[in-house]
């Protein structure tokens, strides 16, 4: 049995909340840039399990629990503002909500 | 060992297709398969509630969330204009930077030990629920209600109002 050096988890979480990064940035579907976020939130929930596997301690995972209710509740509570915001503009672009930056 | 690497290196390119996909609906269908691969490595790691809760609240109910939005307001055509050149290198900039930055650190960091497993029991539901209910029990209660709010600020959120009230 081979084991995994500490630094592959970090590297892989950095790469994958990189790329959610840079989801949020390039794209103007509202709910591909939920969908990038969502994919921060499990490389943060993958490191947070492999520290708590390295330390020995279980309160890593509970940890990964709690965001895992907090996310269903961004989910549920960011869809129903998309299906708002589609209501009323007819399109889920953001760039359409340009408004709101003054 | 190859294992994890085989499972890191289909994350990581689930992931790329799901920020590249030009059709939504085939973004969530990537991204579904990018957390079965995160299941995966919860199985890996022996963290079995987690990798069970993973299945079920994020392959489950999460992206069948998704789907159903996407599928109610069909919105499954490709009517997105791309961002300009200039902003997609600034924003492959902007989030290279952070991967450049933690690479670096791991790297000035040194060889790292590896994640051995000592306790076998650490993931698994009866040795979770005892920490949850001993330590965490006041956030625990504070998540439900946040989950209770969610829920009503959802359907707040999403009715339309036959007639608005003055």
């Amino acid at each position: 049995m081979h084991f995994i050096p500490l630094n592959n988890y970090i590297l892989l979480s950095a790469i994958i909340f990189s790329i959610g990064v840079i989801g949020v940035l390039v794209r103007r579907n509202a709910i591909v840039i939920f969908m990038s976020v969502e994919l921060m939130l499990n490389a943060v929930n993958l490191l947070l399990t492999a520290f708590s596997v390295y330390l020995g301690d279980a309160s890593g995972q509970v940890f990964v629990f709690f965001i895992m209710a907090l996310a269903a509740a961004e989910v549920a509570i960011g869809l129903a503002i998309i299906v708002m915001i589609y209501r009323n503009t007819n399109s889920i672009d953001i760039n359409v909500l340009n408004r709101l930056k003054w | 060992m190859n294992t994890f690497y085989f499972i890191a290196f289909l994350s990581v390119f689930f992931s790329i297709l799901v920020i590249t996909a030009k059709s939504p609906v085939h973004s969530i269908l990537y991204l579904i398969l990018t957390f079965f691969t995160f299941t995966i490595h919860y199985i890996l790691l022996n963290a079995q509630f987690l990798a069970i809760v993973n299945f079920i609240v994020y392959m489950g109910a999460i992206l069948v969330l998704f789907l159903y939005t996407l599928m109610l307001m069909n919105l499954n055509k490709e009517s997105e204009q791309p961002k300009s050149n200039l902003v997609k290198i600034a924003a492959v900039i902007g989030g290279g930077c952070f991967l450049v930055t933690i690479i670096a650190a791991t790297r000035a960091l040194g060889l790292s030990d590896p994640v051995v497993l000592k306790d076998p029991n650490l993931g698994l539901v009866k040795n979770l629920g005892k920490t949850l209910f001993n330590e965490y029990l006041l956030p625990f209660e504070v998540s439900s209600v946040l989950l209770l709010s969610a829920m009503v600020g959802a359907v707040l959120l999403a009715t339309k109002d036959p007639k608005p009230t003055v």
